[in-house]
């Protein structure tokens, strides 16, 4: 099976897309975990809730609201627009965006979750011997979580390449700026003739999200050994 | 001096100790499981908050709720030896011995690293990450990791407890090196009397949230009443001894306290060296004549100090000798035959092979 260059481009987009939504959403995901999973203060179940929106939205209403908050002729996308230039409406940055706020969630409860597994205790002994909290974090909060982050991140990855719903109505259709894999099949399955061209997509699809999940699994062993020793 | 003053409730349980300490050498925590042990050296180190209460050392207040202070834990510079060791699995043994170093300002570092790292015994270690350490290595490595760290108080929260025999005898010299050799005071948790009247210089029995008795180690473990977490079977007073001289012909050994003396089962030991005896309540027997006749080799002269009646068949006699109070448990209806009162002069009897050996 050979794909045509439209469906290489629509590949290397997806993987384009995911790697930056992934790795833009990171910081803020841990930020927003360790709030959520060491610290008390108000409004942190409205935080909560907010941060696991997109996983009960439907997809097609948080790329509506994007659309209405960051779209040209919106208050904060027009003016982004004409302070930064920067657009984020048909642009592959939008669909970027789309599908970071889309995995957000999966990865802050992936970190919360390693956090609440990371030994709280280790973080008072840090402390006692001296250390202020960002040296805790760095030196000992972050090294025990990062088994469980790394192979999020990659589970993250492989989960945002299958966004659809935000990104096609946020950044719309279009070839070679926002026709991810996802989008690419449908496109196929609504020209007559394309149910080849569908289902090589759609196996793509199968073996990309397999790929991650393995490589997660395997990368979360080995970091976990060379942490641990 | 070292001041503490507790006090926290939770549920249906309370901690409400005071008590002080030297700022040099060994304060024992002692109790059974459940006495609050633990919770005080927390509340101590800062993991737990207290209702109410200060920890003092000399001028410095650590955290005084009547006086606002709350110093945050990492300037307090209490350092915590835990049972379970706490090291970091992610660093190597040198990296988390030097954890608490490098965050002590280069001109305030008077403790040499080599120093330590030879005196624990822990060089060959320095590479290996605490999950390929022995349990024995792990203690001796988070010991090194809290004197590195320059605490102005070290806490040690039952460090043996989770050793076996002979792993406890392994690290047991070198807490005794480190009380004899840091300037610091030691706050010594465990529920074991044997590591207690091995290290400790003042001992605190605490009981339910409750201190029951506090004092020097010798004074308290001679006390009527006292009675530690093994029962009553293992009352006994200690006494702090040297050895005088060996006897090697018959395999024993003279030991020489104030006012006395005692002859043990050889000891291999120095002429010299301090040790402390411990004399079980149960092993001694009390006489008003000298028996002469009697295969027991420790006859001590003295005069009862205390007599307390136990609601069962026990009577528990204190016996001044020299300047040792000694504790002997014996039936109530012995005291009265023997019309035994205070100031009475009495023979304490000891056979030597009842002397706790293990408590030298």
């Amino acid at each position: 099976m050979s794909l045509t260059p439209a469906e290489i481009e629509s590949l290397l987009l997806s993987l384009r897309i995911s790697a930056v939504a992934v790795i833009g959403a990171f910081p803020i995901a841990l930020c927003l975990a360790y709030l959520l999973a060491r610290k008390r203060f108000p409004g942190k179940a409205l935080l909560d809730g907010i941060v696991h929106m997109p996983i009960v939205l439907p997809p097609v209403v948080l790329g509506y609201l994007l659309l209405v908050v960051l779209g040209t002729r919106a208050p904060v996308g027009a003016w982004l627009y004409e302070t930064f230039n920067v657009r984020f409406v048909f642009s592959w940055i939008g669909a970027a965006l789309a599908a970071g706020i889309a995995t957000l969630p999966f990865q802050v409860r992936a970190m919360r979750l390693s956090l609440d597994a990371t030994d709280g205790g280790l973080e008072g002994v840090a402390r006692s011997l001296g250390a202020g909290p960002l040296s805790v974090f760095i030196s000992v909060t972050l090294p025990m979580m990062l088994p469980g982050i790394i192979a999020d991140a990659i589970t993250a990855y492989a989960a945002s390449l299958g966004e659809f719903g935000a990104i096609i109505t946020f950044v719309s259709n279009i070839p070679g700026e926002t026709r991810t894999l996802p989008l690419a099949i449908y496109t196929a399955l609504q020209t007559p003739g394309g149910e080849a061209a569908a289902a090589r997509l759609a196996a793509l699809s199968v073996g990309l999200a397999l790929t991650g999940l393995v490589l997660a699994e395997i990368a979360g062993r080995r970091i976990r050994r060379a942490v641990e020793g | 001096m070292l001041d503490v003053r507790l006090r926290r409730r939770i549920g249906a349980f309370s901690l409400d100790v005071a008590f002080t300490g030297p700022e040099s050498g060994v304060t024992a925590l002692f109790g059974a499981s459940g006495a609050g042990k633990t919770m005080a050296v927390n509340a101590i180190a800062g993991i737990v908050a207290v209702d109410a209460g200060h920890v003092r050392l000399g001028p410095l207040s650590f955290f005084d709720t009547d006086r606002g202070i709350d110093l945050p834990i990492r300037r307090r510079r209490i350092s915590t030896v835990f049972q379970d060791a706490r090291l970091f699995p992610h660093m190597s043994v040198e990296n988390n011995l030097l954890y608490g170093w490098r965050r002590i300002e280069t001109g305030e570092r008077r403790i040499d690293v080599d120093h330590v790292i030879d005196m624990l015994g822990i060089r060959a270690l320095l590479h290996r990450r605490p999950h390929k350490l022995s349990g024995g290595e792990k203690q001796r490595v988070g010991l090194g990791r809290a004197l590195l760290a320059h605490p102005r108080l070290l806490l040690m929260d039952e460090p043996l407890a989770s050793l076996d025999n002979a792993r406890k005898a392994e690290i047991l010299p070198y807490i005794e090196r480190l009380r004899d050799e840091a300037e610091m005071p030691i706050i010594y948790v465990s529920h074991s009397i044997e590591e207690v009247i091995r290290l400790a210089g003042t001992l605190v029995v605490l009981e339910r949230g409750r201190v029951i008795a506090a004092g020097d180690v010798f004074e308290v473990m001679g006390r009527l009443g006292l009675l530690p977490p093994g029962g009553p079977y293992e009352a006994g007073a200690v006494v702090p001894c040297h050895i005088a001289r060996h006897d090697d012909a018959n395999a024993l050994t003279h030991v020489a306290f104030e006012g006395g003396g005692l002859v043990l089962p050889r000891l291999d030991l120095s002429v010299g060296v301090s040790i402390r005896v411990r004399i079980l309540a149960r092993d001694v027997l009390v006489a008003l004549d000298k028996p002469h006749a009697i295969s027991a080799q420790n006859i001590l002269p003295g005069r009862v100090a205390g007599l307390r009646y136990e609601d069962g068949a026990y009577a528990e006699v204190q016996i001044a000798v020299g300047s040792v109070r000694l504790l002997a448990r014996i039936t109530r209806s012995s005291s009265e035959r023997l019309a035994l009162a205070v100031g009475k002069p009495v023979f304490a009897i000891i056979k030597s092979m009842s002397i706790d050996r293990r408590s030298r």
